[in-house]
């Protein structure tokens, strides 16, 4: 049985390769919305407000380009529709804390954060404070993501674009899923999410995100169905 | 941009992180969408994966021959036998450089 300090140590240390990725995305956002023009305090205050990197980008983009706040508001609702998921996932782990709690915690979760969590919990069902291991990754990256939008709109782009550091974003989620290859009805799954995001790329409010999502949860059930 | 605008995605935001996390009760869950839901990083992230790969800025497929498909490819190899997210990144970010650069 792990002490509340070591399980939130445990986050932490799950978490922090993923700085990789998570310190050139926040440095290219902070970036992109001091180089569209915004106020720089209006772009800080998303880091804290909606914490949602890849939504905050498209919210930036889709205003710049002259979108209506309602078509960007909702972009970034449906973008984020996808911690729906997340949340279900972990609710079962979270089940015993207080409403209090889980509110808080709520607010922590994201993508990076809920992967490496949501494997760590698979394995240690039995521990008694799981969530710390949730509160570390997530507060690991909420602190890493402020700094980094920070800096990139205290610094401007100084990070050159040629580099192509946004690389670095599909890069740390296949570090999360490839593990799953071994699986061959993982491999399914992501091979029918992955053809119909391209498919819907295009689709109103980059619905895609979560559209490809629900076809690949369909072809899982159907694949569980199969089995039996 | 307004703060309101910001506010109000913020608080959409939290809504789609707290709504099921606070809601959900372990009954209300049956055990079949309990195993389908162990597919989820699985059927989300693939989506934030292969855009980002097969499309350039512009929106419009990328060359078979594009350093992010080959740099991918050595990611994947990497990581299926290292099971290091560290080595993971580095290995694609750097053969994604050399291509790039060399």
């Amino acid at each position: 049985m792990l002490s509340k300090k070591q399980l939130y140590f445990k986050g932490m240390v799950d978490v922090s390769p993923h700085m990789l990725s998570v310190i050139p995305f926040g440095i290219i956002c902070g970036a992109i919305g001091i180089e569209l023009g915004f106020d720089p305090y209006l772009v800080y205050g998303m880091s804290i407000i909606i914490f949602g990197g890849a939504s905050q980008i498209v919210f930036l983009q889709l205003l710049s380009g002259g979108a209506s706040a309602l078509i960007a508001v909702t972009s970034v609702g449906v973008i984020n529709s996808r911690h729906l998921l997340y949340g279900a996932v972990l609710s079962e782990y979270l089940q015993k804390l207080s409403l209090i709690k889980k509110l808080l915690i709520s607010y922590l979760v994201v993508d990076q954060g809920f992967a490496e969590s949501n494997k760590f919990f698979k394995k240690n069902k039995t521990e008694q404070h799981l969530h710390y291991h949730l509160i570390g990754t997530g507060s690991t990256l909420w602190v890493c993501w402020q700094i980094s939008t920070l800096a990139g709109i205290v610094l401007g782009s100084f990070v050159p674009a040629e580099l192509g550091l946004k690389f670095a974003i599909p890069l740390t989620f296949i570090a999360v899923v490839v593990q799953d290859l071994k699986k061959i009805d993982h491999v399914v799954v992501m091979i029918t999410c992955g053809i119909s995001s391209l498919i819907f790329f295009d689709a109103p409010f980059k619905s895609y995100i979560i559209i490809s999502p629900i076809l690949a949860l369909i072809i899982a059930a159907l694949l569980l169905r199969f089995k039996k | 941009m307004s703060w309101t605008s910001i506010i109000i995605a913020g608080v959409l935001t939290y809504l789609t992180r707290m709504t099921m996390v606070a809601l959900v009760r372990r009954e209300m869950l049956g055990d079949k969408l309990k195993e389908v839901l162990t597919y989820v990083p699985s059927a989300v992230f693939p989506a934030i994966i292969f855009p980002a790969v097969f499309f350039n800025d512009s929106g419009t497929f990328v060359e078979i021959s594009d350093p992010k498909i080959f740099a991918s490819i050595i990611a994947i190899v990497v990581g299926y036998f290292s099971r290091n997210v560290i080595a993971t990144i580095s290995s694609g970010l750097i053969s994604y450089w050399i291509i790039l650069f060399f």
